[in-house]
């Protein structure tokens, strides 16, 4: 009977040891191929915009990957660039994974047909794969902030909003301030948009939470103090967000973008959007094009598209502030009426580093799990 | 032609040669070619169950470069992961257990009908169908029923009974104990029926016969006959709730406070970047807990057989 157990217990140990000594083995990378479309970094080296337009038409494809089509209304985006260039099949992936899962997505399917072309990513997983970007500026490269953009354009700031407080206006008041929430009339009713050492919206939460308890970015620990103290008072929901948990109002008081808690309203016409005065936490998503991408002169075509006037206006229809909207707002090209929807822009605003999201990262990780028990 | 030798410890008569009695008997290579049969199962769990498995658990053993090292192993010593495995651990007993005597009960009470009618073939079927409910689908079933704004929740608040009076305990830990317990009693009945049916009526007799009593029937004859079974059911039970993710992931995903959670923090986090490598050392060290437990239930089980017809 022992016999029995031990020999394939021990063999299942010898092969996971050979297997382990293998994987050592694997950690070269592919090398690119190489074609005029992947190394061009600006429309210079295509010439024009039609002869760009030429190229992407002949490659016939173009693949996206985590672009919800109610998330800062990529929806009309998408719908828009399909309608400018029909012969260019967009294939929409996994519209609802993680940024870490779109630089994971873009790793296996390396060589494949099926690679995305181009991400959108959060800012702390944009900084730590900058060897997956191939460099390229947009034709309005000038108009882009120089802290919203990395300086050989291997990714550049697309879209962001403030960190806000959405909530069902017929069920709760409006709270003023961070310490409101802790009331006795929010019970049970306040939740995150996902894990802090997951997502990057609840990792926004915190943040927010931390600036607006009055500590600064270095250090997260007011802000999961704050929601330790939120469990203990019972007023914290821990169930994910969702537009359906929002509409059935199981969570009718939330923690996210601006822009995505600005959807809501068309499900419930209640839904108010409040962002704190005082200090902002703003959060800027990136746009990055794939160095191994397999419609090289698509994903650049794309680019072009979105930092176009008609886009970035799109955007702002979504409720996100566009990359561009200083200049677009300098130049009168701005949708005026969309502008001047947006709630209200704190007097501060902050952005954490890349040191700073690192470390707070960290301290999530250690801390997070117990402190909402 | 040598005679078969009746084996005191066995119902079944064993022949030399090793095989069932009935089967034709094989020489040399020809003895392989049943076993060709098996070969394109064996591929397919070999690809699909054994390869995969052994990849995520060596993937633990390698960093972010691809050179051996053993930090990931290290990192199981964290105490956030440590708190982790002592929640699943935990919450895995617990549902094990309750799982295990409310199924029995159940078992218990189908002895009294009949094996082939309706209660029974429904209660069957519908066991079957229910141990592998797990998951989204029954997290938003209990949402909306016993949620916030669940049927029943908002029916006991106009009863004047507010369930969550001492907060939304649905969606953290005590909140999964429902939801696995739904999917561990079916399971129960489904793995300790044949148990519970092999109890021969003819023990009882001889109970009674011998002037024994129906307490004296459990206490001498039934427990001890049905005991390693049990166990082995619980251990099964064990192994299910500790290996569930879905489920938890819908309901109480806040905080990863269960293994196979903490598993997806570290796969597809995108604020707490390049812990990939320590999925596959959790991977590691829940095959372990559950290879323990695993090969505690075949060595009750080889027990258990005696008693099974």
């Amino acid at each position: 009977m022992t016999s029995l157990l031990r020999s394939p217990r021990a063999g299942g140990l010898a092969v996971v040891a050979a297997a382990a000594i293998a994987l050592t083995g694997c950690s070269g990378g592919a090398d690119a191929a190489e074609t005029g479309a992947a190394t061009a970094t600006s429309i210079a080296d295509f010439g024009s915009l039609a002869e760009l337009e030429a190229a992407a038409k002949a490659e016939g494809a173009l693949n996206v990957i985590a672009l919800p089509r109610d998330w800062a209304n990529y929806g009309e985006i998408l719908d828009a660039f399909a309608a400018k260039y029909p012969e260019i099949t967009i294939n929409e992936a996994s519209p609802d994974v993680s940024s870490a899962e779109e630089i994971q997505a873009a790793k296996t399917n390396e060589g494949l047909d099926t690679a995305p072309d181009v991400f959108d990513l959060g800012l702390t997983v944009a900084l730590q794969n900058t060897d997956v970007f191939a460099p390229y500026k947009v034709q309005t490269w000038d108009d882009i902030p120089d802290a919203l953009k990395e300086p050989t354009g291997l990714f550049v700031g697309d879209y962001g909003g403030y960190m806000s407080i959405g909530f069902d206006s017929s069920k709760y008041p409006e709270p003023t301030s961070l310490e409101d929430l802790l009331g006795a009339e929010y019970k049970a009713a306040v939740a995150i948009n996902g894990d802090p050492t997951q997502a990057g919206a609840a990792f926004a939460a915190v943040g927010m939470a931390t600036v607006q308890s009055g500590g600064d970015l270095d250090d997260f620990q007011p802000g999961i103090d704050f929601f330790a103290e939120l469990a203990t008072s019972g007023n914290m929901l821990k169930l994910d967000v969702t537009s359906a948990t929002i509409a059935s109002g199981e969570t009718p008081v939330v923690f996210d973008w601006d822009y995505l808690n600005a959807t809501h309203v068309a499900d419930n016409p209640a839904w108010k959007v409040r962002i704190f005065p005082g200090t902002g936490y703003a959060g800027y998503y990136n746009q990055a094009i794939n160095k191994n991408a397999p419609h090289p002169a698509a994903a650049r075509l794309w680019q072009e598209f979105l930092y176009s006037d008609e886009a970035q206006n799109l955007w702002l229809k979504g409720g996100a502030r566009p990359a561009r909207m200083e200049s677009m707002i300098a130049a009168g090209t701005i949708d005026a009426a969309a502008a001047a929807a947006l709630p209200e822009a704190p007097a501060t605003v902050v952005v954490p580093t890349e040191a700073q999201s690192t470390a707070a990262g960290t301290l999530l990780g250690e801390k997070w799990a117990a402190a909402v028990k | 032609m040598t005679t078969p030798t009746i084996d005191p410890r066995a119902d079944r008569i064993a022949n030399p040669a090793g095989t069932e009695l009935g089967a034709p008997s094989l020489r040399g290579a020809s003895r392989l070619l049943p076993g060709l049969g098996l070969v394109p199962f064996l591929v397919y769990v070999a690809a699909f169950l054994a390869v995969p498995t052994v990849l995520a658990l060596a993937s633990g053993l390698v960093d972010a470069d691809g050179s051996f090292t053993l930090d990931n192993l290290a990192a199981l010593g964290d105490p956030v992961i440590v708190g982790a495995f002592a929640n699943s651990a935990r919450l895995s007993a617990l549902t094990a257990v309750l799982g295990a005597v409310l199924g029995a009960l159940v078992c218990w009470a189908l002895l009294g009908v009949p094996r082939t009618g309706a209660v029974r073939t429904t209660v069957d079927a519908a066991a079957g169908v229910f141990a592998q409910f797990g998951g989204v689908m029954l997290a938003f079933a209990f949402i909306a029923t016993i949620g916030l704004k669940g049927v029943v929740t908002q029916l006991l608040l106009a009863m004047g009974v507010d369930i969550f009076a001492s907060g939304p305990w649905i969606y953290e830990l005590p909140g999964l104990v429902l939801p696995y317990v739904f999917f561990q009693i079916p399971l129960m009945v489904i793995t300790f029926m044949p148990a519970l049916s092999a109890l021969r009526p003819q023990w009882a007799e001889a109970n009674l016969a011998l002037g024994g009593t129906r307490a004296s029937f459990w206490t001498r004859i039934g427990i001890p006959v049905l005991a390693p079974s049990f166990l082995a059911c619980t251990l099964l039970l064990f192994a299910n709730a500790f290996s569930s993710y879905a489920t938890a992931a819908a309901l109480a995903s806040q905080g990863s406070q269960i293994v196979p959670l903490q598993i997806r923090t570290a796969l597809t986090s995108e604020t707490v970047l390049g812990r990939e490598n320590l999925a596959g050392a959790l991977a590691l060290g829940m095959i372990v807990v559950v290879g323990v437990v695993m090969g505690l239930y075949s060595l009750i089980q080889r027990r258990a057989a005696r008693w099974r017809a």
